[in-house]
């Protein structure tokens, strides 16, 4: 009886005052295509490859990220360009194989490719997921300012 | 007379609408979300968008169904649920383009008996849509409702009975009447008849923590499974209305009705409705569903003794 008198005199009054403090809280989800989630500093997204300052691109085609891709999904062939130095002709990576590991990142000696912040690549046609240089590139005039030196701040922070 | 009905009707009903925006939303906050956004200014239009789909959606029937009483039954939820607003006073007379209108569709002399009629006819549509369509979870979901309306009817009906023998009436517009200073109402006069009302208003109305006739862990969505489209729709605005017409009915005999200083009788009766239906809310985002032994030892062996002890000390001192 006692128990039951508490019950109904304390315990469910307890429970309504939790439900009201949590409605009074600002709610913590987000309205997504609207309001994004700021990515952690780390996060792997859709790969770029960089360009130095003065827009020329920094890959060589060396072959090493696509030796260190744990998936095999980096496919490159290279050729000279009009100054006579050596790129990419063709450079491809398979984001159905692609694990985002970031291992890629790390072999790249030239700092050339890195994985960003996009996120949102779904697609409908299995054919779009390889993307090619075009997609790759950082566009030219940049758009945003370069994360060279973001990123590596924060390699020098976390990777010793 | 008919203009009033229409009003009050088309009231009712886009209060049912809102409400269930209400309820989306003031769920949502209560688990950290933040319910419908889309739809116009913070989901204004959502209630509009949900009737258009209800609408448009396909109006499927079983083929193992008794088709007449099924198609019937979600009438059986919809009428009673919208006539017991009837004989509820939502304000004072008022003088309109030189009439006198009395703010009450029908000041019936035994207002209270004439509502808890036609609730109790809403049990009707739970066991006529689990019986017609033949289907397990919809009898197992119209039998527990039945049961569990008519245990918790007993217990409503004795705490009105409380208010009955306060306030020496059956009128409703009556009783309202009586409570025009705010210590006379009903809830500080006598809590404990409230509180039984309360619960057994949740119990009747089907809603959390007694909605075990529709408990969807167990019973997809007990009564009403099978129907689809606007016979869905008819259940859903019943049972909102059923809520709307209990809170009112709360507001008259308990807390003043349409008395309240300074705002006009209308936003006075309205607020304490909306007040009444922000609980139901609150408490559907609190308490877990009972279990069905749980609803039955509950309603029978506390909740109709506390209501017949309350009764009897009422009516003792009020000799």
């Amino acid at each position: 009886m006692f128990a039951a008198l508490k019950r109904v005199f304390v315990s469910i009054p307890i429970g309504f005052f939790t439900t009201l403090k949590n409605a009074i809280r600002k709610p913590v989800s987000f309205q997504y295509p609207k309001q994004k989630v700021p990515m952690y500093p780390r996060y792997r997204g859709l790969h770029f490859l960089e360009r130095y300052e003065d827009g020329t691109e920094r890959c060589v085609c060396c072959g090493l990220c696509a030796a260190a891709c744990p998936a095999d999904a980096i496919y490159m062939e290279p050729e000279e360009s009009d100054k006579g130095e050596r790129r990419a002709k063709i450079y491809e990576i398979n984001l159905l194989r692609c694990i985002f590991c970031g291992f890629c990142e790390e072999a790249c000696p030239e700092e050339a490719i890195f994985l960003g912040k996009e996120y949102e690549i779904s697609d409908d046609d299995r054919d779009k997921f390889v993307y090619t240089k075009d997609y790759l590139l950082v566009k030219w005039p940049r758009e945003k300012p370069s994360p060279v030196k973001f990123i590596r701040r924060n390699r020098r922070q976390y990777m010793k | 007379m008919f203009v009033k009905v229409v009003v009050v009707f088309a009231v009712l009903l886009t209060g049912c609408a809102y409400m269930t925006w209400l309820e989306r939303k003031v769920v949502a906050r209560i688990q950290s979300r933040l319910g419908p956004m889309n739809a116009g200014y913070h989901g204004l239009l959502q209630p509009v968008a949900d009737l258009i789909k209800l609408l448009f959606k396909d109006d499927i029937s079983p083929k193992h169904v008794d088709k007449f009483i099924y198609a019937i039954a979600p009438l059986a939820a919809f009428i009673p649920a919208t006539l017991s607003i009837a004989v509820v006073p939502f304000g004072d007379s008022i003088t309109l383009f030189g009439r006198q209108i009395d703010l009450v569709i029908s000041n019936l002399n035994i207002g209270i008996l004439y509502v808890l009629g036609v609730t109790s006819l809403g049990v009707y549509a739970v066991v006529l849509a689990g019986w017609s369509s033949n289907s397990k979870y919809s009898l197992l979901g119209g039998l527990r409702s039945t049961a569990q309306m008519i245990s918790y009817e007993i217990g409503m009906g004795l705490a009105i009975v409380v208010v009955v023998l306060l306030s020496g009436s059956l009128n409703l517009v009556d009783i309202v009447n009586s409570q025009s200073s705010v210590l006379d109402w009903y809830v500080f006069k006598n809590p404990a008849a409230f509180l039984i009302y309360f619960v057994c208003a949740v119990a009747e109305t089907n809603r959390s923590p007694f909605d075990l006739p529709e408990a969807e862990s167990e019973l997809v969505a007990g009564y009403h499974t099978e129907y689809s489209s606007m016979k869905f729709g008819m259940y859903f605005v019943g049972e909102y209305a059923n809520m709307i017409t209990v809170g009112a009915i709360a507001a008259t005999l308990f807390f003043g009705g349409w008395q309240g200083p300074l705002l006009p009788p209308i936003v006075w009766f309205m607020l304490k409705v909306a007040a009444f239906m922000i609980f139901y809310i609150w408490t559907r985002g609190t308490l877990p569903r009972f279990r069905y032994d749980q609803l039955m030892n509950f309603g029978w062996k506390y909740l109709l003794p506390i209501a017949v002890i309350n009764v009897l000390v009422t009516a003792f001192f009020k000799l």
